[in-house]
């Protein structure tokens, strides 16, 4: 009896510690790569929404504290500034729209340095396929092209603002216009502490 | 059993999705294109062959007490390999599959094979059933994936098909439409079979 036990406790302490073996060896084989593919995505997300650029905005960052989640933990954001030749002609950074059809839209905002959106990218979202998906087309991405805060009426059609929203799918455009717009009000709250020189990276 | 009829079956007469309806759950999910069909099925299939050769290493080795819980540390072992791997150099595949990866550990097509299988027959037999039911599953999958793609895009494996003629039915796409496709597919086949 005991010795059943023991042979059993043995043979899975055995798997498991193979295992665990196994997968370390694994990830610390890709953790290079899986490190650099995760740079090359931010990388395509920041030279998809920002000015044209010569310096590396993935590394000339400034972080801020924007209020708290849920669970009253700060929130952080990261902002990234795009240079050329020294001048800055951008910044880029993440807005969360939560009130998605399901999830949350992660949503990058690119910002000219007139406080106007220069182009936004959708990072991640799991709204319905053919439906609130479209978000991500490049159509309903456009119209936010050269629109601030003191430009545009920051609300769908359907609420009285001047953004298409799409047919079959109100929710989705309207979670990313208020994100957008939260991003703008985040932007100009903090503007001085974003274009100051030099901020830490 | 031959080894040709051990890959075989896991094709056409014991296939896991249109014969056994095993694994139904990445099936209908992930299938909103004939690319994920195609992709789940590949890594799934690798899996398989991985879990069915290290079970059937360890068969003698392994009580029957706690086969279970061996088997199922074997697969979650493989299936974080594959979502690293995939993290690492496949990366649009990984952001399509997205949370289905680390469900494959719980596709009961896997734990079966290794049950039923793999426990029981020498390495090499279960190397060819994992690779001729993986490959199975994942040309059920690209079939699936296909249709819907088609009717429910009009488009495959991205390319349009029809251009703009085509009113796509979007509810192909959508949950239900996974259901009804693979309903439908099922009572073709059926049909043909007992004709």
């Amino acid at each position: 009896m005991f010795k059943d036990m023991a042979r059993l406790l043995i043979t899975l302490t055995i798997i498991a510690a193979s295992a665990g073996f196994l997968l370390s060896m694994v990830e610390s084989a890709t953790r290079e790569p899986i490190k650099e593919q995760r740079r090359l995505q931010m990388i395509k997300a920041l030279s998809a929404v920002l000015p044209e650029f010569d310096n590396a905005p993935d590394t000339d960052t400034v972080s801020l504290q924007n209020g708290v989640n849920k669970k009253g933990e700060p929130v952080q954001v990261t902002v990234y500034r795009a240079r050329k030749g020294g001048e800055l002609v951008g910044t880029a950074f993440k807005v969360i729209a939560p009130e998605g059809y399901s999830g949350n839209i992660e949503v990058m905002v690119g910002l000219r340095t007139d406080e106007q959106v220069n182009a936004i990218e959708i990072l991640t979202h799991a709204e319905t396929p053919g439906l609130g998906s479209k978000i991500a087309e490049s159509w309903f991405k456009d119209m936010f092209k050269g629109k601030g805060l003191d430009n545009a009426d920051w609300r769908v059609k359907k609420d009285g603002g001047e953004f298409d929203q799409i047919s079959g799918a109100t929710i989705s455009p309207r979670a990313v216009v208020g994100a957008v717009k939260k991003g703008l009000e985040f932007f100009r709250k903090h503007k001085t502490e974003i274009l100051a020189e030099g901020g830490k990276s | 059993m031959s080894l040709v009829k051990i890959f075989s079956k896991g094709l056409w007469k014991e296939n896991a999705v249109f014969k056994l309806l095993l694994g139904m759950c990445p099936t209908l999910a992930v299938t909103t294109s004939a690319e994920n069909g195609l992709g789940m099925g590949l890594a799934t299939t690798f899996v398989l062959l991985c879990s069915n050769i290290t079970v059937a290493l360890l068969r003698k080795l392994i009580p029957a007490k706690v086969r279970i819980p061996a088997f199922i540390i074997l697969i979650a072992t493989f299936v974080t390999i594959v979502q690293l791997c995939m993290e690492a150099w496949v990366y649009g595949l990984y952001q399509a599959l997205g949370i289905f990866i680390p469900l494959i550990v719980v596709n009961c097509l896997i734990l079966g094979r290794a049950e039923a299988f793999a426990s029981k027959h020498p390495i090499i037999d279960s190397a060819v059933d994992g690779l001729g039911m993986g490959l199975g599953f994942t040309l059920a999958l690209f079939i699936l994936g296909a249709v819907r793609e088609i009717l429910g895009a009009g488009q495959l494996l991205g390319f349009s098909l029809f251009g703009t003629v085509y009113q796509p039915m979007l509810l192909m796409i959508l949950p239900p439409g996974a259901f009804i496709s693979l309903g439908l597919l099922l009572a073709m086949m059926n049909k043909f079979e007992h004709r």
